[in-house]
């Protein structure tokens, strides 16, 4: 398990699942959250952002786990895939982190009167989002890919200081940003006719990450075994189809 | 549906231009993302073919390709 060779092709038969699958819950729960989940009684409509905000906000954090794992993976047992991941998954996360950070500014405007404060949990989020950056960047700083990628794991392991930070924020300085509403061992804050379309979102989300992360990690993986056989045979099949 | 009318749907009370802002950039950003390896990946076909076929071609000159 784990060899590029066994990953590309069982990559590319998951693929039209799963991005299918990301497709209906992204499409139905934009629909539901938009036009069918009432109104807040404080915020108004504008609280329809939550619907992109907090789904991207997971998978920005998501995002970092399975990149810092994947990099711990790389450091203790030289696996090249978890080499792949680090360096796909750091791009992905940083343009997550990013649209986490423009809803919620969005969404601050009209709620809060501004677009940005330095408040801990955006700033924690900033944060997060240069260390995507500088890891991406950092890959691109190395000649040699093993180089690079010992690199780019160390720095995802150090970073993970940071993801504690971000969850305990709200509770830790208490700012404009508003606590979680979504808790797994209390019952949620939120009406069921608005945490319904909150989950398909973010269920959603999970599964357009899945079906991006693959994506990605299979044309890094095509790219660095460009000179091996079965690429090459892939190659011309595709010349001639 | 919880508006009364298409018109409604839009304005949003007026955070219609908040909401909607939010999810054009959303749905962009996402697009984007499956693009991009998208194109990548038809990128590194093309040039790999070429490359192989300049390959055979310097192997084997009187053959047209």
């Amino acid at each position: 398990m784990g060899s590029p060779r066994w990953y590309y092709p069982m990559a590319g038969a998951w693929l039209p699942w799963i991005g299918g699958l990301a497709a209906i819950l992204l499409v139905v729960g934009s629909i539901w959250g938009l036009a069918f989940a009432p109104a807040d009684f404080k915020q108004g409509n504008s609280y329809r952002i939550i619907f992109i905000h907090v789904p991207a906000s997971f998978i920005a954090l998501a995002g970092y786990y399975i990149m810092a794992i994947a990099g711990a993976i790389s450091l203790i047992w030289k696996m090249k895939l978890a080499d792949v991941v680090v360096k796909c998954a750091a791009p992905i996360g940083a343009a997550m982190t990013a649209l986490a950070l423009i809803s919620g500014a969005v969404w601050g405007k009209p709620t809060w009167g501004t677009w940005w404060v330095w408040d801990a949990r955006i700033t924690s989020m900033l944060v997060l989002f240069f260390l995507y950056l500088g890891i991406t960047a950092l890959y691109q700083a190395f000649e040699r890919e093993e180089q690079a990628a010992k690199a780019c794991a160390v720095l995802a392991l150090v970073g993970t200081v940071n993801i504690p930070i971000i969850y305990k924020s709200v509770d830790w300085w208490f700012t404009l940003h508003q606590p979680a509403t979504l808790k797994l061992t209390e019952s949620s804050s939120m009406h069921s006719s608005m945490w319904q379309p909150l989950l398909v979102m973010i269920a959603g989300f999970y599964v357009f990450y899945a079906t991006v992360l693959l994506l990605h990690t299979r044309v890094e993986i095509l790219r660095r075994e460009r000179r091996s056989k079965w690429v090459q045979e892939l190659v011309s099949a595709s010349g001639r189809g | 549906m919880y508006f009364s009318s298409i018109t409604d749907l839009m304005y949003m009370d007026g955070h219609g231009p908040y909401v909607w802002g939010v999810y054009a950039v959303a749905a962009l950003m996402l697009l984007a993302m499956v693009i991009s390896p998208l194109m990548s990946q038809r990128q590194f076909f093309a040039i790999e073919l070429q490359r192989q076929r300049r390959a055979q071609a310097a192997v084997n000159p009187s053959k047209e390709v």
